[in-house]
């Protein structure tokens, strides 16, 4: 009966849903941490553009503190800030947008001042064949070039825009696409010409498509914040977790994933 | 009457517990809803273009799924041919495939570079992702399992004998299937379309991958809430009250009119 | 030639029709058989519902076996009616006319006309969940009917009514069978359905004609044990020499008195009614008599139905109520019984 709302109401409790997996696999995944001493588990809430990254350094971050298991939560950084809004039991938020992690702020979910960590700018991604032969920002404007964007409501997609805006171009998309990933399967698949996604997710899919350079690009610099939650349940490992990120072994993963230093 | 009205209590807690579970996240919704604001919500434009585009994508493709999953069903109820049991399988593969991998598997066929829509597109100049077009090819894919499905079981149960009278009667093929078979399954038919009509509105996964999402085009009301979930929670609400709203209407309406009778 | 001639051949994985059958216009004629013994399938045989590997359908000359059953012309009632439940009563009388092209109010009138014909005609917008047994089957008939067929078939047309009915709707379907043009074929297990439909009987056992006649000739002359069970008549097959008949007992053989002067193999029937049953051994005029023992007291109408058992033969007798009293009967019990001599049939074999 209820079934035309099958992805308005689950979308809407996503987060919190979300939010309950994270809290769940912390809680239930480790046996040894449920006995009380011997192991922790910190909880890493993180924007999804974070996943190979902070995977890495959750590894690095494991070995240099024996006992300690790093759970991740990757996912949109709207619907993780969500969660923790909500009462999500994470100790450390990464985010991919000053203004997401405004509204955890803002609801006095932060503990200290957010601090940015790395930044992404956009690139044009195009099939590898790149039969659209775009090589500049301004080719995307050209009539009968598919072009595939993020939506502006998502990260990527305002970035799009004020880029776009910047050097005074007019796309008229073929889609607006709820997340990068989408765009880049677009892209990958041949049909779109073009997409604007961030640099590091053209990287993580070289191959697939051919990541474009162009310099308005500097006009959409996105920044990425980390911060300690409030009622972060493992409040030392989380200090510890986020100078590890700061520090130069996060900066030189980063780095090598493709996004840049602040 | 009364033996059969009163249901007994192994039924009526299990049945009850169900209910609660169905209409429980639909009073979160309620709970949760701007009702202040609730007008100008509504009045903005993009929520009547994605709602009129939601009830015509729903519409044309149960149509499709009428056309095409009505004689399906007749087949797999009817025929017997080698391998007629992996065709059934077939048939409710889009009921187990996530609707992101449909999405992506419609767009490796129909799609600019896909199997069948490289031909379209070389031959006809047809190129169907990013169209409404797609956003009802992408709802008839997730759809059609469950109209075929309802109307098979219709018509496996249907007593063949009288299309026998038909047919010592004087009716051809054309006319037994269109004046005895259709209307003895109609209520099957019926259910099943209704099912396909509420399973194409709220579709999300197969038409953001399949179509895109593009307001006025392709940006159905399913698409259109996970948008608003990313910036504006309250904006979401409102556009699901806004379906679940139309659709509940829409489909009390048809279930008085013809399920039941 | 006219009416039907019909050679039935349809073959399943263990059983065999193969049954001759002809009808001339006007005639009506019953098969008569046991359950499973092929009635039905040489009915959808004919109506084409069946496939047939071999024989033929000759309706007024013409060969209707490769035709498909909605070219065949022939109308069928079947044995639950199976009325079109989402139509009315007009539109199931009226489909067969608009398959024939004829328009909508063309058919509806020949519908009209048909349903005032067999005294439906205030049912014409009823739903056929509304009618009765009865009215359902006059309906049926109707709408097989109403294509104007040159062969009417009936399938157990009775069967689905009760015993209260049945006797009124049987009169009535026997009036309109008789003012119907062609040849009719009626199915039925029921003896008393196929005497009163029936201008002829086939009886089929198996897949086969057993017997063939006239209702009277087939309830006189049993010819299978199944067919004097029907017509409820004490059945023997044995030698006839000089008024006296050898019958085969339980065991051995046995002989039976008769009046009649046929030699040679015969049936010998008597009914039950004729059979006398004594405490003790009668004396007086030259009977047949034997001593049997009693198998089973029965029920039967106003009568007791007395099933006595060999040897030296089986037999069945109907006596009244009040003899049975008076002669102590019980399952087991042994007695005397006798047939008169006058009381035999004897027919050729």
């Amino acid at each position: 009966m209820f079934k035309r709302t099958s992805a308005a109401v689950p979308a809407v409790s996503l987060a919190v849903l979300t939010a309950l997996a994270a809290a769940g696999c912390g809680d239930t995944g480790d046996d040894e941490s449920s006995g009380g001493g011997g192991s922790k588990t910190l909880t890493v809430f993180a924007a999804a553009s974070l996943t190979e990254t902070f995977t890495a350094l959750g590894k690095t971050f494991e070995s240099a503190h024996p006992g300690v298991k790093v759970r991740f939560n990757f996912g949109g950084s709207d619907s993780l800030a969500q969660g923790i809004t909500q009462g999500a039991p994470a100790d450390v938020f990464a985010s991919a947008s000053p203004a997401t992690m405004k509204t955890v702020t803002d609801a006095g979910d932060a503990d200290g001042t957010p601090q940015v960590f790395t930044r992404n700018r956009l690139v044009i991604a195009v099939p590898p064949k790149n039969s659209g032969k775009v090589a500049k920002l301004a080719d995307l404007s050209r009539s009968g070039l598919k072009v595939v964007l993020c939506a502006p409501k998502v990260p990527c997609g305002a970035a799009a825009k004020k880029a776009l805006a910047a050097a005074n171009v007019k796309v008229e998309p073929a889609s607006e696409e709820s997340d990068v990933k989408a765009v880049l399967t677009k892209v990958s698949l041949d049909e779109a010409d073009a997409g604007l996604v961030y640099r590091t997710d053209a990287k993580a899919a070289a191959g697939k498509v051919k990541a474009i350079e162009f310099p308005e690009s500097a006009k959409a610099v996105n920044d990425y914040p980390i911060v300690e939650v409030k009622k972060a349940p493992q409040d030392a490992l989380a200090k510890q977790f986020i100078q590890l990120v700061l520090g130069a072994q996060g900066r030189a993963v980063l780095t090598g994933a493709g996004f840049e230093a602040p | 009457m009364s033996r059969s009205g009163r249901p007994p209590w192994f039924l009526l807690l299990p049945a009850l517990a169900g209910l609660a579970f169905l209409v429980l996240p639909l009073a979160g919704l309620l709970a949760r809803a701007p009702w202040s604001t609730l007008g100008t919500r509504l009045g903005q434009g993009q929520v009547l273009e994605a709602l009129r585009l939601s009830l015509l994508s729903a519409t044309v493709s149960t149509g499709v799924c009428l056309l095409l999953g009505v004689p399906l069903a007749w087949v797999l109820a009817r025929a017997s041919f080698p391998g007629l049991r992996l065709v059934r399988a077939l048939v409710t593969v889009p009921l187990v495939l996530p609707p992101v991998v449909g999405g992506v598997a419609l767009l490796l066929a129909l799609g600019r570079r896909g199997l069948v829509g490289e031909w379209l597109d070389s031959a006809f100049g047809i190129t169907l992702p990013f169209t409404t077009a797609a956003v009802v090819l992408a709802e008839t894919f997730v759809a059609m399992p469950f109209l075929v499905i309802s109307v098979e079981g219709a018509l496996r149960a249907a007593d063949l004998r009288y299309e026998e009278a038909a047919a010592t009667l004087g009716a051809g093929r054309w006319t037994i299937f269109r004046r005895v078979t259709l209307p003895l399954v109609a209520p099957g038919v019926a259910a099943g379309a209704v099912l396909c009509w509420a399973r194409a509105l709220g579709e999300f996964g197969a038409t953001i991958t399949f179509a895109g999402n593009f307001p006025g085009r392709t940006q159905t009301m399913p698409l259109a809430v996970y948008l608003a979930l990313q910036d504006d929670p309250q904006a979401a609400i409102v556009l699901s009250l806004v379906l679940l709203a139309v659709s509940v209407a829409v489909l009390a309406a048809l279930r008085d009119r013809w399920v039941e009778t | 030639m006219k009416g039907l001639d019909a050679r039935l051949v349809v073959r399943r994985a263990a059983f065999e029709l193969d049954l001759a059958l002809a009808a001339a216009p006007g005639e009506v004629v019953a098969l008569l058989g046991p359950n499973g013994a092929g009635k039905s399938t040489a009915l959808r045989a004919l109506a084409g519902l069946v496939a047939m590997p071999d024989g033929h359908i000759r309706l007024d000359g013409t060969d209707l076996r490769p035709l498909p059953a909605e070219r065949r012309g022939v109308g069928m009632v079947f044995q639950d009616y199976l009325l079109f439940p989402h139509l009315s009563v007009l539109e199931n009388v009226a489909f067969g006319p608009r398959c024939q092209n004829a328009g909508r109010r063309a058919a509806r009138r020949r519908a009209a006309q048909w349903l005032e014909r067999v005294g439906l005609a205030e049912y014409a917008s009823a739903r056929p969940r509304a009618l009765s047994g009865g009215q359902a089957q006059r309906v049926a008939l109707a709408r097989a009917l109403a294509v104007e067929p040159g062969l009417l078939l009936l399938d157990e047309p009775l069967a689905a009514l009760d015993a209260h009915t049945r006797l009124e709707i049987r009169a009535a379907l026997r009036r309109h069978l008789a003012g119907f043009e062609g040849a009719a074929v009626l199915v039925t297990h029921d003896p008393l359905d196929a005497m009163v439909l029936a201008d002829r009987i086939v009886v089929v056992e198996d897949g086969r004609l057993v017997q063939e006649g006239t209702p009277a000739e087939v309830a006189r002359r049993p010819r299978t044990d199944y067919v004097a069970r029907l017509v409820g008549l004490n059945l023997y097959r044995g030698k006839a020499e000089g008024g006296t008949v050898v019958i085969g007992g339980t065991e051995g053989e046995h002989a039976l008195d008769t009046v009649d002067s046929l030699s040679g193999e015969v049936f010998l029937a008597f009914a039950p009614s004729s059979v006398a049953l004594y405490r003790t051994r009668p004396d007086g005029s030259p009977r047949n008599l034997w001593r049997a023992r009693v198998a089973a007291v029965e029920r039967h109408g106003d009568r007791v139905r007395v099933r006595l058992s060999g040897p030296p033969f089986d037999a069945v007798a109907d006596i009244t109520p009040a003899s049975v009293a008076e002669l102590d009967l019980s399952e087991g019990s042994t007695i005397w019984a006798a047939v008169k001599a006058t009381e035999t049939h004897v027919y050729p074999a």
